[in-house]
């Protein structure tokens, strides 16, 4: 069997085992991304000359015996807002190509201390602003390995198609409207994006400072919450980190769940409401709740009413936070400068131009012009109230349910360029996931089936804080009775089993 | 046209002294070599996060008390977004609408003994960006000052003359150095200055236009350029113009300010929570543990030096400047010297021997032994004279003034028989002065005097030969 | 809610430091019209005087740490990417002061 499509303990545990090395299973791993990645284009950094060297000092402190993390030789890549040490941390962005970082973001650290194998740097929207994956310079646009004709979805889109073709055998995304879940629904993986404050954001190369969350995707459930154990827990370098911490364990011991005796499933019913899901999706989405009810959870309708409001309270606060967060990219310190300007202000305007994309400009304009002066109270400020709301709303959902199911995208992936025209159509495809972040709330996509085309489609479950045992839990019985999450795009099984040692 | 006033309102800038920045731990001396103490949080890198300094709120918080503010238990930090060399987030974190401590207020001492209350707004918490050092094509950036921390301390315009805002600066300073939370230099930058000055008809309640006027670092500048501005202003208002509302820049060497006609006046900060730190709550109890353990402050130590020790107004003033010579002095009296004669001479002879006042604290001689001085010449066994010559010896050694005085023979001399033989000796020995002094001329007496103080080693008695003198020259 | 004119949008751009082309700055006056078209319906919303703005998404209070030194980054390590440096600092062209 292909080593590129086993889980993620049962490799470590092979590996720990000594029954396979570390560098073997990196070399598949390379292997497969010398295949497969000229076509999907996941990869802005592969480091194949670093991950071996990882490998192979891995190796060697197994050799004498000595012990090691619980990632053990797992390779593992990352999206390219991550901020990684000596390695190329780009955001996607012209204006950020070829930084080397002086340090470890916490997340990497924590991933490289359990001893993964990091096999380089995924492809994203430029500045993780996008759902489509296709904005990035630097690689050029990502393709589904399901239809290279369409999309992976995106911010954390490098991170979903690698994971779905055998890249890599997790990854780590970050998650702002949406942009670990929704690519994770449209290549047909899992992703979590964690409780607000519960993965550090030291090292997150910041979009929306109140929403930016980094999290796992992965080929099931039960993989990302390995992946989570590692990486969540209080940091003192991040003042917005929860200070109480996971029991050790705990995440991965919730998915062995498999009763869902007594779980309310709350389902909202403007989700569902006319210009809501394509009928593909719908019929999914309704058939993974009844899976669910099988298993023995009550599903029951739920309201959350001010869904209509979210994504334009959505993108006055996130545009207003990113407009501040890049101010830093002024030409001065790193990255690009333009050249020949004659004054400090012509080169911070003329360095910004070049480097940043449409979409980038776009939105810091967007942002500046909420918290300018005369704009602010209505705009920024009446969306940070609009968010309240927005809160409230799950609060008093969950007095009524214990999880909330719900599609995660509207639509299965669209066609590459389909949407470039009218960012507003962007937009929109992130309705089902923006509240979660503007709530501050965990939430996991886990397929759920495949659209008349083969396109994979994804079931949303939404938690209050903190309950992300509960939502693995859910997910890990969903996955254990139904196998969607076992199917592979053809493009990626075929190379796979040439790849066999 | 009635009579114009001019309005003051002053917002300063009081760098803490804190072994670590506001929100990192890079050190925070002076000094160093360019970029020598930054991380990734002060030098802005992607993905960096501010966490704050412990002691920055403690040192704000004494301030706050000390200016009798009441203290929001709950603040928060707000970005300030623009865009400067020195500023490597492109936004400042600060505090805009929920700051730290609000609605205080400070007695300002004047020339005179009159004094001033001025309204304290506001002091809010906030960092320091760092420096650029302009060349003529280029500018050099040092980034080891940024995420110094600062209070901002913002006073209601309560000012009318330049001479008060300078003396509210020096009061300024004088509170920071006794609290211990800042040496308070303006020359250096630990105390900075930007003045806000319009003026009205005398009686009126409104506002007038107002300049800020930047770029003001010593105490005498705050006057000067307060009162070239106050000047100016009045020119435009006599001759029918108007003020036109503006940042100048204060050139101490044409001894003007200037209009700063740049994008500067187009700032719009867009002040927004900062979503990286959550709001501040502090505990009032923890509010009432730094209030109690609050220092005498200058102001009061002055107020008691007059009222209960009965110093002049000057002394009391010089010596409340610095709390070490303040504690000096308290020391002195506390070991038993009379406050007027301890003030004296700590303000003449202690401190003409020090670099600095604070240094007195390290001085070689210890309150305790100055008190000893001082009660020799109390008790009338020493003169002043001798007293002078006594002191050096003390800074050599640690002896106290008496063990000096026997060894080296330093008292008065006494002994009105051995004096009188004396003084008969200088008046047999000075016939022609004799005649002046017969002739009316009574001058002459200081040459006596000091004929005296030469036979007997200086040492005598200066009473007692003023009184022998006069007997025995108006003897016969 | 007003309308974008073409001079706001000269005006925030500038505010951001971005020097669009004149293609950009209509091509993006017209799409972010739309998106504020869009936005307006958040007018609709009768807000209640009494709620706050959420600022921060979890209920936390700001962390502190003691006022001790940590690590500091060596000065080739910081100076390392920038575009332009001499020995000792950042170099950026001249400011223009007014």
């Amino acid at each position: 069997m292909s080593l590129c499509f086993v889980d993620v303990t049962e490799l470590a545990r092979r590996i720990a085992g000594r029954e396979i090395s570390a560098e073997e299973v990196t070399r598949a791993h390379l292997e497969q991304a010398r295949q497969l990645d000229g076509a999907l284009r996941a990869f802005i950094t592969l480091d194949a000359q670093g991950a071996l060297e990882a490998a192979r000092a891995l190796d060697s402190r197994l050799a004498r015996g000595e012990p090691v993390g619980p990632l053990c030789g797992v390779p593992v890549a990352l999206k390219d807002n991550l901020v990684s040490a000596g390695l190329q941390t780009s955001a996607g962005s012209r204006i950020l190509a070829g930084w080397i970082p002086p340090y470890d973001g916490t997340a990497v650290a924590r991933i490289r201390a359990a001893d993964a194998v990091i096999l380089g740097k995924l492809n994203l929207d430029e500045f993780a602003m996008g759902s489509s994956t296709e904005s990035s310079p630097l690689r050029g646009p990502c393709c589904n390995p399901w239809d290279t004709t369409r999309v992976p979805g995106g911010s954390s889109g490098g991170a979903a198609a690698a994971v779905a073709a055998g890249l890599c055998a997790g990854a780590l995304g970050t998650d702002t409207g949406g942009s670990i879940r929704q690519p994770a629904a449209l290549c047909g993986v899992s992703g979590l994006k964690p409780t607000y404050g519960r993965v550090s954001r030291y090292g997150v190369i910041a979009f929306a400072s109140s929403l930016d969350q980094v999290g796992p995707l992965a080929r099931s459930v039960r993989d990302c919450a390995a992946l989570l154990e590692v990486i969540a827990g209080p940091d003192p370098r991040d003042s917005t980190s929860i200070p109480r911490g996971l029991a050790p364990g705990s995440l991965l011991a919730a998915c062995a769940r498999r009763d869902l005796a007594g779980l309310r499933v709350g389902v909202p019913r403007e989700y569902f409401e006319q210009g809501g899901p394509e009928p593909d999706v719908e019929r999914a989405v309704r058939e993974a709740i009844e899976e669910l009810r099988a298993l023995g959870a009550e599903p029951r309708e739920i309201s959350l009413p001010h869904t209509p409001y979210a994504v334009a309270t959505y993108y006055l606060i996130a545009t207003a936070e990113a407009s501040s967060n890049l101010a830093r990219y002024d030409g001065v310190r790193f990255g690009l400068r333009a050249e020949g300007a004659r004054s400090l202000d012509e080169m911070y305007t003329r360095t910004r131009q070049q480097g940043f994309g449409a979409e980038v400009k776009r939105r810091i304009m967007l942002g500046t012009f909420a918290l300018s002066t005369g704009y602010y109270e209505a705009y920024y400020g009446r969306a940070q109230r609009v968010r309240t709301l927005i809160r409230r709303d799950f609060t008093r959902a969950f007095e009524r349910c214990d999880v909330i199911a719900t599609p995660t995208s509207p639509f299965p992936a669209f066609r590459q360029g389909e949407k470039q025209g009218d960012p507003l159509q962007m937009y929109l495809a992130d309705i089902y996931t923006l509240s979660c972040n503007l709530a501050g709330l965990p939430g996991l996509s886990l397929p759920c089936g495949f659209s008349a085309g083969g396109l994979p489609l994804g079931l949303q479950l939404l938690g209050p804080p903190l309950a992300e045992e509960t939502l693995l839990g859910v997910g890990a019985a969903y996955q254990a009775a139904t196998d969607w999450h076992r199917r592979r795009p053809p493009l990626a099984d075929g190379a796979a089993q040439e790849a066999l040692p | 046209m009635s009579a114009l006033e001019a309005v003051i309102g002053l917002e300063v800038h009081v760098q803490l002294q804190t072994e670590t920045k506001i929100f990192c731990g890079c050190s925070t001396r002076f000094g160093a070599p360019p970029n020598t103490q930054v991380c990734p949080v002060c030098t802005g890198q992607p993905g960096a996060l501010p966490v704050l300094n412990r002691q920055v709120i403690e040192h704000a918080l004494r301030m706050a008390l000390a200016c009798g503010c009441a203290v929001n238990t709950r603040s928060r930090f707000a970005r300030k977004n623009y865009f400067y060399p020195d500023l490597p987030k492109g936004y400042q974190i600060s505090q805009y609408e929920e700051p730290l401590a609000e609605h205080g207020a400070l007695e300002v001492w004047l020339e005179g003994g009159a004094r001033r209350r001025v309204g304290i707004t506001r002091i809010h918490v906030e960092e320091d960006a760092g420096k650029s050092l302009h060349g003529p094509g280029a500018s050099r950036v040092d980034l080891n000052r940024a995420g110094v921390p600062l209070i901002e301390i913002v006073s209601e315009p309560d000012l009318r003359l330049p001479e008060e805002a300078a003396a509210y600066m020096r009061t300024l300073r004088a509170m920071v150095r006794a609290l211990g939370i800042s040496d308070g230099n303006m020359e250096q930058g630990s105390l900075r200055c930007d003045a806000n000055v319009s003026l009205r008809p005398r009686g009126s309640a409104g506002l007038g236009v107002k300049a800020e006027v930047k770029n003001i670092n010593s105490f005498r500048f705050v006057q000067r350029a307060l009162e070239y501005e106050i000047e100016r202003q009045r020119g435009l208002l006599s001759a029918g113009e108007a003020v036109v509302q503006e940042t100048r820049l204060w050139d101490s060497a044409a001894g003007v300010t200037r209009s700063m006609r740049s994008k500067e006046e187009a700032h719009d900060y867009r002040y927004f929570p900062d979503p990286d730190l959550p709001p501040l709550e502090l505990e009032p109890a923890r509010i009432e543990r730094l209030r109690a353990a609050l220092p005498e402050l200058p102001d009061a130590r002055r107020a008691r030096y007059l009222a209960e020790l009965g110093l002049s107004d000057y002394d009391a003033a010089e010596l409340t400047r610095e709390r070490e010579l303040a504690d000096y002095f308290e020391a002195t009296i506390a070991a038993g010297a009379a406050p007027k004669r301890a003030a004296n001479w700590i303000l003449t002879e202690l401190l003409s021997r020090v670099a600095d006042p604070r240094d007195v604290a390290a001085a070689p001689v210890e309150p305790t032994r100055l008190a000893g001085l001082l009660a020799l010449w109390d008790e009338g066994r020493i003169s002043s004279k001798l007293a002078k010559e006594i002191w050096p010896r003390m800074w050599e050694g640690g002896e106290s003034a008496e063990a000096i005085a026997e060894r080296e023979e330093l008292f008065v001399q006494s002994d009105a028989s051995e004096l009188e033989a004396a003084v008969r000796r200088v008046i047999e020995a000075s016939p022609a002065q004799l005649e002046q002094y017969r002739a009316g001329k009574q001058k002459v007496l200081g040459y006596f005097v000091g004929q005296v103080m030469r036979a007997t080693g200086g040492k005598a008695d200066p009473q007692l030969v003023n009184q022998l003198l006069r007997r025995l020259l108006d003897e016969g | 809610m007003s309308r974008i004119t073409p001079e706001l949008m000269r005006h925030v751009a500038e505010l951001s430091r971005l020097e669009l082309s004149d293609d950009e700055l209509t091509t993006f006056t017209r799409q972010l019209d739309a998106v504020l078209a869009h936005v307006a319906q958040l007018e609709e919303l009768d807000l209640d005087e009494a709620i706050e703005g959420t600022a921060h998404a979890v209920d936390l209070t700001c962390p502190w740490r003691a006022d001790e030194p940590g690590p500091s980054l060596p000065r080739d390590r910081v100076l390392g990417p920038a575009p332009e440096r001499d020995e000792a600092c950042f170099v950026v062209p001249r400011i223009i002061e007014g």
